[in-house]
């Protein structure tokens, strides 16, 4: 009990790295259970935000130092490059099939 | 118990309960306000982990681009006249169980792993020193970096206005 007490009362590494593991499964919630394309794309995002935390977390308290931070920030940029196409490829699709319904955009289906 | 402690929980929970927010309602714009609490309460946990520049990008990057985006999204592909912007969940239930035992198995081996931690080192800023790695042992992701964003906003541009220009020709014939 004491112990515990002591372990909640100092968040450390594992404190981050539990609050991402929350975040990563809202975000695989949102991917599996959403039919609309932009909430999957919303539970992406919250996915690599979960494992963004993990990267920082390890360069404060490991001797990743800031090469943790680096990796953030490229994962950052990437997945600002990846919102945008993917927001031009929903444009498409909701031109293309007047709806953005996963279950319904199936013209690749055999 | 001290200050930063109690910031801690405070922002740990207006992030875990704004996602939950997110994932659990059915109007997509207020998903959308929740997304943002959540990555703001991102950007705060950010500064408790010393990491102020990153913070910063954050705010700057998710709050300030990807969210406009995907709220231009949203409103770009709302149906017809009436703005319906209800999302339909299927697979509650198997959604739910797979991702809270994907949940539950992280946060057991994260809590149970021991890790060889260093004591931290109290930072006062990281711009200076992230600015020289930056050009120093990161130099060619960096570049890389750069390329995959032209190339990136070339094709998102491309593919945008050419649908403008064959919807414009042509509306009917595609479906």
């Amino acid at each position: 009990m004491e112990t515990t007490l002591q372990w909640l009362a100092s968040p450390g590494l594992p404190h981050f790295l539990i609050i991402s593991a929350m975040l990563f499964g809202l975000g695989l919630m949102a991917v599996l259970s959403k039919r609309n394309v932009v909430m999957v794309l919303m539970g992406v995002e919250l996915i690599l935000n979960s494992a963004n935390i993990n990267f920082i977390a390890f360069s404060r308290f490991t001797d990743f130092s800031l090469n943790g931070q680096m990796i953030g920030l490229f994962v950052i940029i990437i997945a600002a490059a990846e919102a945008a196409v993917a927001l031009a490829i929903i444009l498409n699709i909701y031109n293309r099939f007047k709806t953005i319904n996963l279950d319904e955009v199936n013209l690749l289906k055999g | 118990m001290e200050l930063t402690t109690l910031l801690f929980y405070l922002f740990a929970l207006v992030t875990v309960s704004a996602a939950t927010k997110m994932v659990l309602s059915k109007n997509i714009v207020h998903s959308a306000f929740a997304l943002m609490f959540t990555l703001i309460g991102i950007a705060a946990l950010y500064v408790l982990l010393y990491a102020d520049f990153l913070a910063a990008t954050q705010l700057l990057v998710y709050v300030g681009g990807i969210l406009i985006l995907i709220l231009f999204g949203v409103m770009l592909t709302s149906q017809g006249h009436s703005f319906s912007s209800t999302t339909v969940t299927v697979n509650f239930v198997p959604a739910m169980v797979l991702s809270v035992t994907v949940a539950a198995i992280l946060i057991y081996a994260f809590a149970a792993t021991e890790w060889t931690l260093t004591e931290p080192v109290e930072r006062t800023d990281t711009v200076y020193d992230l600015g020289m790695l930056l050009m120093g042992n990161y130099i060619l992701p960096f570049i890389v970096v750069g390329i995959l964003l032209l190339v990136a906003i070339i094709g998102a541009i491309l593919m945008s206005t050419r649908m403008a220009a064959v919807t414009g020709k042509s509306s009917n014939s595609l479906r």
